[in-house]
């Protein structure tokens, strides 16, 4: 199911890669048990597309960005990032998940500089460091240690650190799941604004179908587990959008639906 | 420091300096008592005669009238004395009670025999030894900090490369961790017989022990401590680029850190019993030897100061390693209380 509205077309900045998820199924053995997660999942995603996933808890959204990040393979089917097979992690695939799993013995500079450090570049880059906290509004807080931090200025610090590798993928595992409702607000617009800014191709997860149209030019619904996609939604819509729009409403109530909650609404 | 606040207010109306009625009964009032409590040391030791025949008396009992002297001294110019006077306030009720301990004890000892003397013996007993056999007892111990030192940085290091490698490594892990489940728990004192027959020296034994009794505890905990670190640590680290280096050298050991001190501190505490033993029983040095050598002269005097001095070292080096870690762990401020 293909819901297509005649927005206007909207262009790319050429930085994002083109992700390629290809018959992919996986599943994990549970005491001799084999427990499927995900079946025959196809998905092609453009350059500098943001797409959101939404699905019931425990349906395998978390595995299949795994998957994607490279951090595990698949049972079946292939992953490509601009047609290169997706083998294992690289910096240009980054994760940003749930917890902001900040480093807790490095300050906020030192947590952000993770990656060019890992990848030994730092001594030369020290400048995307500094270029980066700033972009996320917490150059007062460079030498603060996580636990000086609240929630959401840890999760924009493990943005950072994700943003600091200039990725071309950046995968967003509920990154804003835990924030109070204003903070969470207040994010999704600055996540916008960066990746219009930043031009990578983004992929979110989320459990929020509100923030999924917000955000996102394709939303993909996903069955029960194991994960299937059960709909693939253009969301098309200019930036910023507004949370009350008709048309963001229309689809939502839809969404529900596909997910057995049109009552709830 | 808020003890204090109060009588500094009600005395603010007159001179700082000026001793008025709350401050004799405030924060100058227990310095008072401390060099009250030390004058009237120094001249319990220069009033009554001594019961036996020691030669330091009249110098302890000038000693320590001198420090009543600076005790006062100090009390009431703790404010123009900066951290040093404050140093003073924070300490002054345990000058007053050390104050009265030793007056009492150089009156049950020196001055009327109470306690059975030969075993009890007086202040100025022991402060003779620190003059007069001060040679013999800075020899034994720079003996004993040489050979603590030496074994427990060996046993430490050992146990610490172990223990990351064994977290790290299931391969190792398999080969190490029965041997270490066989030999661990065995008290490293155990070992002195056999130690003391197959090493070339009794002081390459001694280092061997106290390696031993420090790496057990550094191992096990730096091992539990790498094998804890959560896995989404690791998860963040691949996505970046890292590694399996920069996950061992940054991930691993800095989030296993808390875990290894607690496996230092049980080694040092370990070590040290070791080391006296080791020292009593094979090496011809060091404060173990220096105490059983006293014993063997019946010197009692000679035995407590020994065991002052050891006791200070000891506390010492644990001081020392709480310091290194507040250093290297500040990050954990806030996180974990101590
Ligand atoms: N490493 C693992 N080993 C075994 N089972 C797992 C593992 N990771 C996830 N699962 C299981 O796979 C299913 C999907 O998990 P996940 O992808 O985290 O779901 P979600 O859609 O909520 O993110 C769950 O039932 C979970 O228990
Ligand atoms: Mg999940």
């Amino acid at each position: 199911m293909v819901v297509q509205s005649t927005a206007e077309a909207i262009t790319y900045p050429a930085v994002g890669a083109e992700l390629d998820i290809e018959g992919v199924s996986h599943a994990f053995d549970i005491d001799g048990a084999t427990l499927p997660v995900l079946d025959n999942v196809n998905l092609s995603i453009a350059p500098g597309e943001f797409v959101a996933l939404l699905g019931p808890s425990g349906c395998g959204k978390s595995t299949l960005l795994r998957l994607v990040a490279g951090l595990e393979k698949p049972r079946s089917g292939s992953l490509r990032e601009d047609d290169v097979r997706i083998n294992g992690p690289h910096p240009s695939r980054v994760v940003v998940f749930q917890d902001p799993t900040l480093f807790p013995w490095r300050s906020v500079w030192d947590n952000v500089a993770l990656g060019l450090e890992a990848q030994g570049i730092l001594k030369t880059q020290r400048h995307r460091v500094d270029a980066v906290i700033e972009l996320v509004g917490l150059s007062a807080f460079r030498n603060a240690y996580p636990h000086q931090l609240s929630g959401g200025m840890a999760q924009r610090v493990a943005l950072a650190r994700a943003l600091v590798n200039d990725p071309k993928i950046l995968v967003l595992d509920e990154p804003l799941g835990k924030l109070d409702s204003l903070t969470r607000i207040a994010m999704q617009a600055e996540l916008v604004a960066l990746w219009q800014r930043k031009g990578f191709t983004t992929l979110l997860v989320t459990h929020d179908v509100e923030e999924a149209l917000v955000l996102a030019n394709r939303v993909i619904v996903l069955s029960d587990r194991p994960a299937r996609i059960k709909a693939d939604i253009a969301v098309q819509r200019p930036y910023p959008r507004h949370r009350g729009d008709p048309y963001l409403a229309d689809l939502r109530k839809q969404i529900l639906g596909l997910l057995g909650l049109e009552a709830t609404w | 420091m808020s003890t204090y606040s109060v009588s500094d207010t009600t005395a603010a109306g007159s001179p700082r300096a000026a001793v008025t009625f709350s401050n004799l009964s405030g924060s100058y009032g227990v310095g008072l008592a401390a060099s009250f409590v030390w004058l009237a040391f120094g001249l319990s030791c220069l009033y009554w005669p001594d019961v036996g025949d020691w030669s330091r008396t009249e110098s302890l009992g000038i000693g320590a009238i001198v420090i009543a002297a600076f005790i006062l001294f100090g009390t009431f110019s703790a404010d123009y004395l900066g951290s040093a006077g404050q140093a003073l306030r924070k300490r002054a009720p345990w000058l007053v009670a050390f104050g009265a301990f030793v007056t009492l004890w150089e009156v049950a000892t020196a001055k009327f025999a109470w306690l059975p003397l030969p075993f009890f013996p007086p202040p100025q007993s022991i402060l003779e030894v620190y003059t007069d056999d001060l040679p013999k007892l800075l020899d034994s111990v720079l003996a004993s900090i040489r050979l603590q030192l030496g074994g427990y940085l060996i046993g430490a290091t050992i146990g610490f490369i172990t223990g990351v490698s064994i977290g790290w490594s299931q391969k190792i892990g398999y080969w190490v961790h029965p041997v270490l489940r066989f030999i661990g728990p065995l008290p490293a004192t155990a070992w002195l017989p056999i130690a003391f027959f197959t090493f070339p020296s009794s002081w390459s034994a001694s280092t061997f022990l106290i390696a031993l009794a420090t790496g057990f505890p550094v191992t096990v905990l730096t091992w539990s401590g790498v094998a804890s670190v959560s896995s989404a640590y690791y998860d963040v680290a691949r996505t970046l680029g890292a590694k399996p280096s920069f996950l061992v050298l940054k991930v691993a050991i800095p989030a296993a850190l808390p875990h290894v001190f607690v496996g230092l501190f049980m080694g040092l505490g370990s070590s040290f019993a070791v080391l006296v033993v080791a020292e009593m029983i094979g090496v011809k040095a060091g404060l173990g030897w220096y105490l059983q050598w006293a014993q063997g002269w019946a010197a009692y005097a000679n035995m407590y100061a020994a065991l002052i001095v050891m006791s200070l070292l000891c506390s010492g080096a644990i001081t020392l390693l709480f310091k290194t870690r507040d250093r290297l762990l500040v990050w954990q401020k806030g996180v974990v209380k101590w």
